[in-house]
């Protein structure tokens, strides 16, 4: 096997944690999302009798998920797939079965919590004035953010997120500190044998596919550019 | 009998009271301008009638059935959508929906309500054909058919009114509500508005319009209400209220307007 193709294997496992990462990442992130917005206050009630207006005003749910978010974009990614791949089997007695299923899962909570942040910037840049429309038009709150919100959400934030999807393309290949085989521990062994030039092929690889990405994903801005606004 | 019936009518914000008892009365076809300075109550009244603010106080029939009470704290989220049909709102920054052409923003709420009609799936593509129709017809109504398939970015502030005055008559609402419907526009589009609505009046549609255009206000409307400080100051014919105002803040009002 040459060595184009045993960086190219390498790069097939970088390609499917992206794949993966994103499939899981999307979806999660809207959840996030939803409860960083929470506005449930269980407390509300007790506004009346007491003077502690934190209690009145606290919502569990938004703050739970407000810290996680602050935990994850707070310490470094590296760490994280250290704590998902050894932190079952040390603390709970139970290993996880792959090092890839830790890298997935390190991943995947990761970007969705970047992705949730640019997910509430794109809501919340909404202007009111949309759902009251909706709303006098005798929409549902349902109709009102999957007609109205939603495609208005999605043309906002495709900028930001082809960013965080260019980044993610080049992260995977942080999954090697706990010994996922990928193409840039592929590409070192050659250089620990005195030969350069596949480090170079690497890099080629990695703008190949971010050159891909990047044409797709301005087609896309030029197609939601229809209208302005 | 009154098509509509506002009684009592409190709203505060916080510590700030806005309305502090506003009551009035429509009949079918009529047209009411609501006049008043800034801050005196106008736009949170047509907000609490249209359900955009819950109103801590007071009563609203229309018809003769009631439709809201503030007592009655099971309202539910669907008996007010319900009610909210009875009303049409156009709003002084037009709100249209920027991703969807002229003729889709006239439809879009018709179709999705027709969904809930029990004979939508056996008539469907006559129903939606209706709507259609319907759509153009009201937007030729306000001058606008050469535009059906352009997008609110590519139309000038008075278009932008004229699609969203045609939006909310699609829905056939019993009153049409106008907050400052022309505040946001270059004086040389106000005429165009005024001119629409001025032919609904003809059209026998109840109305009600707050607004800072007097000379506009006395010529469309049946009967004028001067809001002040959250209650209505004084009430009448526009050569009553205007040309022979009594009360002292309707008077004041009038006069900084003409300097």
């Amino acid at each position: 096997m040459n060595a184009w193709q045993q960086l190219l294997e390498g790069f097939a496992t970088n390609f499917l944690l992206f794949v993966v990462t994103i499939v899981l990442s999307l979806p999660l992130g809207l959840l996030i999302t939803l409860c960083t917005m929470s506005k449930w206050a269980p407390f509300k009630s007790l506004s009346r009798f007491t003077n502690m207006k934190w209690l009145a005003d606290f919502k569990p749910i938004r703050a739970i998920s407000k810290t996680f978010v602050w935990i994850i974009r707070g310490t470094p990614l590296m760490l994280q797939l250290m704590v998902v791949l050894y932190a079952p089997g040390l603390l709970f007695n139970y290993p996880i079965s792959s090092r890839m299923t830790a890298a997935i899962i390190a991943f995947v909570v990761n970007y969705a919590a970047y992705f949730s942040e640019i997910y509430r910037g794109g809501i919340e840049s909404i202007s009111v004035g949309q759902y009251e429309a909706g709303q006098v038009l005798g929409l549902t709150k349902v109709q009102v953010f999957f007609k109205i919100v939603l495609f208005q959400v999605i043309k906002r934030i495709t900028p930001p997120m082809g960013n965080e999807l260019i980044t993610l393309v080049k992260d995977t290949s942080l999954a090697r500190v706990i010994g996922v085989v990928e193409i840039l521990q592929n590409a070192e062994r050659f250089s620990a044998r005195g030969i350069i030039w596949p480090l170079f092929a690497t890099g080629l690889y990695f703008l190949v596919f971010t050159g891909i990405l990047s044409v797709l994903l301005s087609y896309a801005e030029k197609k939601l550019d229809y209208y302005k606004g | 009998m009154n098509i509509l019936e506002v009684k009592n009518i409190h709203k505060s914000f916080g510590r700030t009271k806005v309305l502090e008892g506003v009551n009035f009365s429509m009949k079918e076809g009529e047209v009411l301008s609501i006049l008043g300075s800034s801050g005196s109550g106008k736009t949170t009244l047509l907000r609490c009638i249209n359900f955009l603010e819950r109103a801590d106080e007071g009563v609203i029939t229309v018809n003769g059935e009631v439709v809201f009470d503030a007592k009655d704290a099971s309202l539910t989220q669907k008996q007010i959508r319900k009610s909210q049909l009875n009303f049409g709102l156009v709003f002084q920054s037009f709100n249209l929906f920027p991703q969807y052409n002229v003729l889709e923003n006239v439809t879009l709420a018709p179709k999705l309500l027709a969904k809930e009609r029990e004979d939508y799936k056996t008539n469907k593509s006559a129903i939606l054909a209706e709507i259609d129709r319907n759509a153009k017809d009201i937007l030729s109504r306000v001058g606008l058919s050469e535009k059906l398939t352009n997008y609110p970015c590519e139309l000038s502030g008075g278009q932008q009114q004229r699609v969203s005055i045609a939006r909310a008559l699609a829905l056939k609402p019993k009153i049409l509500f106008f907050d400052e419907p022309t505040s946001a526009l270059d004086p040389e589009l106000t005429g165009e508005i005024l001119r629409v609505i001025k032919q609904l009046a003809k059209e026998n549609i109840t109305m009600v319009i707050v607004t800072h255009e007097i000379n506009f206000a006395k010529n469309v409307s049946d009967r004028i209400l001067f809001m002040d400080s959250g209650i209505v100051a004084e009430e009448g014919t526009p050569s009553d209220v205007i040309d022979n105002p009594q009360n002292e803040r309707t008077k004041a009002f009038l006069s900084q307007l003409q300097d």
